[in-house]
């Protein structure tokens, strides 16, 4: 049984030439999107590359057959592949030769188990007590662990800092303590109730994933939503942005001791969660988004809604602007975690990490969706430091312009009667559908493939996921105490790197 | 000096809960109640509409708030019996009181649990010292208990702080649905927690594994992993819901302990 995907017209490619074929795809002005496997009834796996174009999205398969799921590494020329591939090689025991550190990244470091793609789905991977082992060597050197269990409130990810004292020359992280296999669940569930756990895969950008994956489903179901939906869509979507800023700023400011400021954002953001319960209910926006549209129409008057979010805009952006005069923060994060922008580039990162540096495009302008088209949105001027600074300068600059557009649709929604929320979608079409959204993290993909109107895969691609791979790259010449800066700037969702 | 004019601008923030209900307490959906059960027969088809499998078909139709993730597929599809419930106090001591309506004898469990309980946390006095640990979560719990501690919601003034070390700590709240990765780091955490000590698991995930079980690294929440001793339901809890499990854990609600923040509250 082979799905193919004929929407996408890509060609099936023999795979002792897939590695070419993908760093082919992934030259300029394209760029290198992900790899994603699909187990077929046979036992062999179909592995399709995805790269971003100008104008779409493109993609190469190949077929890797039962009993032999190996061919040459892609990421020997394409370095920004290594972590899918050491995914693939974890969970499917898919062998990438030549690939320069197949290290486990989302099973234990020592795999007793068999690969659980290949056997029982639901068996049990064995816990691994073990942590990460120290690698760099030399007089005064010592290492600290850091996590997964760590002080204060986060997501559980464990980093293994090698350190004289105060420079950092090497800094690993694992993200297998909090891998959930997400992704495999959405097989056991109709294509209805699949968006309540796309909500899940990244809990904080609820929104986003819905979206992505209802936009998946609805190519495969030739729906389309009506304007109104789409609006709201947006309205929730741009909120979901300004909640994730946020909290990258009390991060910031959290770390480097401001109060005040720390208090005051706080306040912004409980303020913005509320104004989201009261929109549907959900502080996170979860219900608002289905298949074929949204449940319906927002539960507060659209112009009540837009006078207190403009009330909070004005707030946040008066702390904000006294955030970036205050000299004992800007100092903190001025030239810390530099990602210079040839390496950026060579990666493919994507959202504000990536416009940090001055590079990568915002999906919202590049390949515009839903009701972006009409909104007259601008993208953050790119900012070319490529620290931390300039990272959290393009997500202010974000913030702003996702204040102005929610407050416009809800300007829209005021004014409009719309009766129909929800265009009940068709018969779901076998195929594989490619869509993408702009997470608050940036650009997020969603793979949907059915077959005989049930969902044979969904894979999620985080744009935290994408961008983790370059987080030690930001640590040369950093010390120990602009950690917490580096971490915070990345905007890192480790439930959406694990999966 | 801007930040000095800037902290005094808003004056308190601060909600008076527990002291009194919170206005915007409402505003946050948090759980699914029934209110009222089927005609004989009428039932069919009920338990199917859940996708956790939250909805027992009895004789009485029953949710179970540790499976549900207010999805609300049932609210939409049969309005006369299910309804969203936005009352806060949604934690309880023992998973089995999640099941609602109560089912005969609950009283007396919810009376045995509430007991032993209060033996056990009497020490704590009206200090209470929390440390969080992620056991596979999707991240907005941690938004939710890191909301906590803002000047909204505000524990300290509950004499409730968070602590990074488990030698610490009285209280540790767990989030997620139990990830094998984390199995070892999260018992190494409680044995690491001087007695007497509670396990507060926030959030269905936490509770049951919710959507996100079974994979091959999930357990169904916690539960298999330590011993449980409030469970906070909901996808995710709002802090409301959260600081009512920690009161709770505290023996400050429905006690003989009388409820009283200290100082202004």
């Amino acid at each position: 049984m082979t799905i193919q995907g004929d929407r996408l017209g890509e060609e099936v490619i023999d795979r002792s030439r897939f590695a070419e074929a993908v760093t082919r795809l992934s030259a300029g002005p394209n760029r290198f999107a992900g790899l994603f496997p699909s187990l077929r009834a046979s036992g062999g796996v179909e592995l399709r590359a995805v790269a971003a174009t100008p104008g779409g999205y493109t993609s190469v398969v190949t077929e890797l057959p039962p009993g032999d799921l190996a061919y040459p590494s892609v990421s020997v020329g394409l370095p920004a592949a290594s972590w899918y591939e050491r995914e693939i090689h974890d969970r499917y025991g898919i062998q990438p030769g030549g690939h320069p550190r197949l290290d486990p990244l989302v099973l234990p470091l020592l795999p007793e188990d068999p690969h659980p793609a290949l056997g029982d789905w639901h068996s049990q991977v064995t816990p691994d007590p073990r942590a990460l082992d120290a690698h760099a060597s030399g007089e005064g050197l010592f290492t600290i662990p850091y996590g997964p269990v760590r002080s204060g409130v986060f997501e559980a990810v464990e980093y293994l800092v090698e350190t004289f004292g105060e420079d950092i020359p090497r800094l690993r992280s694992r993200i297998y303590h909090k891998h959930r296999g997400i992704d495999w669940r959405f097989e056991d569930l109709t294509p209805d109730d699949g968006v309540l756990l796309a909500e899940r895969v990244e809990g904080t950008a609820s929104v986003a994933h819905a979206i992505a994956y209802c936009r998946g489903l609805e190519q495969l179901t030739g729906t389309e939503v009506p304007y109104g939906a789409e609006v709201v869509r947006l309205v929730h979507a741009e909120l979901e942005r300004v909640a994730n800023h946020l909290d990258s700023m009390i991060r910031h400011s959290d770390g480097s001791y401001q109060a005040v400021a720390n208090a005051r954002l706080a306040v912004h953001k409980e303020r913005l969660l509320r104004l989201r319960a009261t929109l549907c209910g959900s502080r996170f926006g979860r219900n608002v988004v289905v298949p074929g549209g949204v449940s319906g129409p927002m539960r507060r008057p659209p112009d009540e809604a837009r006078s207190e979010l403009l009330r909070i805009a004005s707030g946040v952006s008066g702390d904000a602007r006294a955030m970036m005069s205050t000299p004992s923060f800007l100092d903190r994060l001025r030239g810390a975690g530099v990602l210079p922008a040839d390496l950026v580039a060579a990666h493919g990162a994507v959202g504000p990490v990536a416009r940090g540096s001055g590079l990568g495009e915002d999906v919202r302008h590049a390949r515009p969706y839903g009701a972006y088209p009409s909104s007259g949105f601008r993208p953050a001027a790119p900012h070319g430091q490529g620290d931390a600074l300039a990272r959290q300068q393009v997500r202010l600059e974000e913030m702003d312009e996702s204040f102005r557009l929610a407050a416009e649709g809800l300007a829209v929604l005021a004014g409009c009667n719309e009766s129909e929320w929800r265009r009940s979608p068709g018969a779901v079409a076998d195929g594989t559908a490619i869509s993408a959204v702009e997470s608050p993290q940036g650009e997020l993909l969603y793979v949907v493939e059915t077959d005989g109107g049930r969902l044979a895969r969904v894979k999620p691609r985080c744009a935290a996921f994408h961008n983790f791979a370059l987080f030690p790259a930001a640590f040369r010449g950093d010390i120990l105490t602009d950690f917490v800066f580096i971490e915070a700037s990345f905007g890192l969702s480790v439930a959406g790197v694990a999966g | 000096m801007p930040w000095v004019a800037r902290g005094l601008r808003e004056g308190i923030v601060t909600t008076r809960y527990p002291r009194r209900p919170d206005d915007h307490g409402p505003d946050f959906v948090a759980a699914v109640t029934v209110t009222d059960q089927p005609a004989e027969g009428a039932g069919q088809g009920l338990a199917g509409l859940c996708p956790t499998g939250a909805i027992s078909v009895g004789p009485p139709v029953a949710v179970d708030r540790g499976r549900c993730i207010l999805c609300g597929h049932c609210v939409d599809a049969r309005p006369e019996m299910f309804a969203y419930e936005s009352s806060p106090g949604t934690a309880r001591l023992h998973r089995r009181l999640l099941v609602t309506p109560p089912a005969p004898g609950d009283d007396d469990l919810e009376a045995r649990v509430r007991a032993e309980l209060a033996a056990r946390v009497r020490r704590f006095g009206r200090s209470l010292h929390i440390r969080h640990v992620d056991a596979g979560s999707d991240g907005s719990e941690e938004w939710e208990i890191a909301a906590l501690t803002g000047p909204i919601y505000d524990v300290h003034r509950l004499g409730i702080f968070f602590t990074a070390s488990p030698r610490h700590a009285d209280v540790l709240l767990v989030t997620g649905a139990g990830t094998a990765g984390m199995a070892e780091p999260l018992q190494r955490t409680y044995h690491a927690m001087p007695d007497p000590k509670v396990v507060v698991a926030v959030g269905t995930d936490a509770i049951s594994g919710g959507l996100v079980h079974p994979t091959y690294v999930t357990r169904g929440g916690v539960a298999g992993l330590l011993p449980v001793d409030v469970c906070v339901p909901g996808s995710p809890p709002s802090p409301f819901s959260i600081l009512h499990g920690l009161l709770l854990a505290m023996g400050r609600l429905g006690g003989t302990r009388p409820l009283r923040a200290r100082g202004r509250g």
